[in-house]
């Protein structure tokens, strides 16, 4: 453990030299964040919550894509195999990148949401603790699963290309991009298979409904047993060496870390209430409020 | 001669239908600079990354230090270092960032500053890894290797692509690391760095060891004889020149002819009234004495850079 905090201290002093975080992690996620409230939540207030739990959710999701090209980069470039040689194992180098993930979340997460709250005027906190471990855990789950396609991937380019279909799932369909509600209702049941849909349906519930972490325990238990699976996996199948490939056989363990989410599709689709949660919340949150009856005017006193 | 620190018996590995190693073995004493020398492709790479613990061997055994270096267990890996062939680190990495960090994951107490000013790169301290010339990284990747003081040290061809002022200010390092007594088994190319740097050597040629011996001893497989190099006008059978005199040995390559005499200045005279006999010229002659290439030219018929 001690050589998974040395190195999670090494990831984080590169992370700090590289402007790439500053964009990506901060500041591309707060013109998102006013984006999406100028045009959904110009009248701030709950609106701002809900557009909050999308960008959040964005920014955790960020894990999955910036771990994960770290990882090939560093086998690419046999940096991997220098650390082969010191008295550390696989799972060292996991956890020492899924930790400085989590670690360097946190400003971007704090930032989104006192802009949401002071900028944006959000009338809430919401339950600040679920937002936090919610965005924790959520981004071991993504790093973990970003770590498995590079674990997967034979180059850089196939890394990409897996990262950009999984990436455009997770934005499109599970209610970060586009509300959940406003989808197709067969594509709403897709979104019950994804882990994103999980993270940010929690998230809604935490910001909106105060849900407390004994309340989201489907969203915990969900994004933590795939974490788990996924780290698992990880460490079955990696690679210190770029010349290694990874036999097409292998590829199936990506589905393998996707088994718990598979498992609550087909639990939430016929038996769960998640969908019609997010429309009541969605239907809340952005319902007109009918315009307040003024009375009429007193007519003027009469003349003696 | 001291018990062998490094034993290898018969190691064999193959990449699919390609036979890296087919049968090396060798040892090597404690204190002692061993050289695995040959050509590209020869096996270099392959035998010193199985004794590093990099690769699996498909035959054979091999220990390091009584340990097994196919289980690459952390007594294992802070018993040896190596500086790899190919390998990097992160380009916003400082140097003595470096040291501190392979340091603390070998469990040591980083003489930073020590191994800063014994490896010239005091004055890069504070520098970014990616801003390093080549001559700075091998250094420091020769100073990471010896972060923890280890027993034996592996180095996988230390001065290759590096021009030869920077290659001749590593061999100094590598001469004061001998003279400390370190174990050390380096692979090259370099007839220069072999012949300087180890107290012996194995000659490697496609995956089998074909010569072992000090640089002396192998130099004596030439059979005491100077090496003369010739192009010709034309083209000669080699055959032709083995009954000149003092001609111990006599052969072509990449069109020119190298003989092995015994009696250099014979051999000339002899070779000059031949072509003259047979309408021929001879455009250069270089003469030099036998190096480790002529051992390898001697046995394989191919120089040891093609």
């Amino acid at each position: 453990m001690r050589h998974a905090w040395t190195l999670t201290a090494f990831r984080l002093r590169l992370a700090m030299r590289n402007r790439a975080f500053l964009v990506f992690g901060i500041i591309i996620p707060l013109i998102f964040l006013f984006l999406f409230a100028a045009v959904f939540a110009k009248k701030g207030g709950p609106a701002v919550a809900y557009v909050l739990a999308s960008v959040l959710a964005m920014s955790v999701m960020g894990s999955f894509w910036g771990l994960s090209q770290q990882l090939v980069i560093f086998r690419e470039q046999g940096i991997l195999r220098r650390f082969r040689l010191a008295p550390l194992g696989a799972g060292t180098m996991l956890v020492s990148g899924i930790l400085s993930n989590v670690i360097l979340m946190v400003p971007g997460i704090a930032a989104e949401i006192g802009a949401a709250r002071w900028v944006l005027h959000m009338n809430m906190w919401g339950n600040l603790l679920s937002v936090f471990v919610l965005s924790a855990l959520g981004a071991v789950t993504f790093a973990t699963l970003g770590l498995v396609v590079a674990s997967v991937a034979n180059s850089m380019m196939e890394t990409q290309i897996i990262n950009q279909f999984l990436w455009l799932a997770f934005l499109l369909l599970s209610g970060v991009a586009i509300p959940l509600p406003a989808l197709p209702v067969w594509l709403q049941k897709v979104a019950l298979y994804l882990p994103a849909t999980y993270l940010v349906t929690g998230l809604e519930r935490a910001l909106l409904e105060f849900a407390s972490l004994p309340h989201l325990g489907a969203e915990l238990a969900s994004l933590g047993g795939s974490a788990v699976l996924a780290f698992f996996v990880c460490q079955q199948i990696f690679r210190w060496e770029p010349e290694e490939k990874m036999p097409r056989q292998a590829k199936l363990w990506v589905a393998a870390a996707l088994v718990p989410f598979l498992l609550l599709g087909v639990w939430e689709t016929k038996q769960g209430g998640r969908l019609s949660e997010a429309r009541t919340i969605f239907q809340t949150t952005f319902a007109e409020r009918p315009a307040q009856k003024t009375p009429p005017p007193a007519p003027p006193a009469a003349k003696p | 001669m001291s018990e062998a620190i490094v034993q290898v018996r018969d190691l064999k590995k193959s990449y699919g239908d390609v036979q890296a190693l087919r049968g090396v073995s060798f040892e090597i004493a404690e204190g002692e600079v061993f050289g695995l020398l040959g050509p590209n492709g020869a096996g270099k790479t392959t035998t010193i990354e199985i004794l590093e613990g990099m690769r699996q061997a498909d035959g054979g055994t091999a220990t390091v230090c009584g340990l097994d270096p196919q289980k690459a267990s952390p007594q294992f890996k802070r018993t040896v270092g190596a500086v790899l062939q190919s390998t990097s680190l992160p380009d916003k990495l400082r140097v003595e960032e470096a040291l501190s960090l392979f340091a603390e994951l070998y469990g040591t107490r980083a003489e930073r500053g020590a191994l800063l000013k014994r490896f010239g790169l005091e004055e890069k301290r504070q520098a970014f890894y990616g801003k390093l010339s080549g001559g700075q990284k091998q250094r420091l990747a020769i100073a990471l290797a010896l972060v923890h003081r280890p027993r034996v040290v592996f180095l996988d061809e230390p001065t290759a692509g590096l021009d030869p002022q920077v290659r001749r200010e590593i061999y100094d390092i590598f001469e004061e690391l001998r003279s400390e007594k370190k174990t050390i088994l380096l692979t090259t190319h370099y007839i220069e760095e072999a012949e300087r740097l180890c107290d012996r050597v194995a000659i490697v040629d496609q995956g089998k060891v074909i010569a072992l011996g000090t640089p002396r001893e192998l130099k004596q497989r030439a059979a005491g004889t100077t090496r003369i190099e010739v192009s010709l006008a034309k083209p000669i059978e080699a055959t032709e020149l083995r009954a000149l005199e003092g001609v111990a040995d006599c052969r072509a390559l990449d069109g020119r002819t190298v003989l092995h005499s015994t009696r250099p200045p014979q051999t000339i005279v002899a070779l000059v009234k031949h072509l003259e006999a047979h309408g021929n010229e001879l455009q250069s002659l270089e003469i030099a004495t036998p190096s480790l290439e002529d051992v390898f030219i001697e046995m394989t018929g191919r120089r040891l850079r093609e």
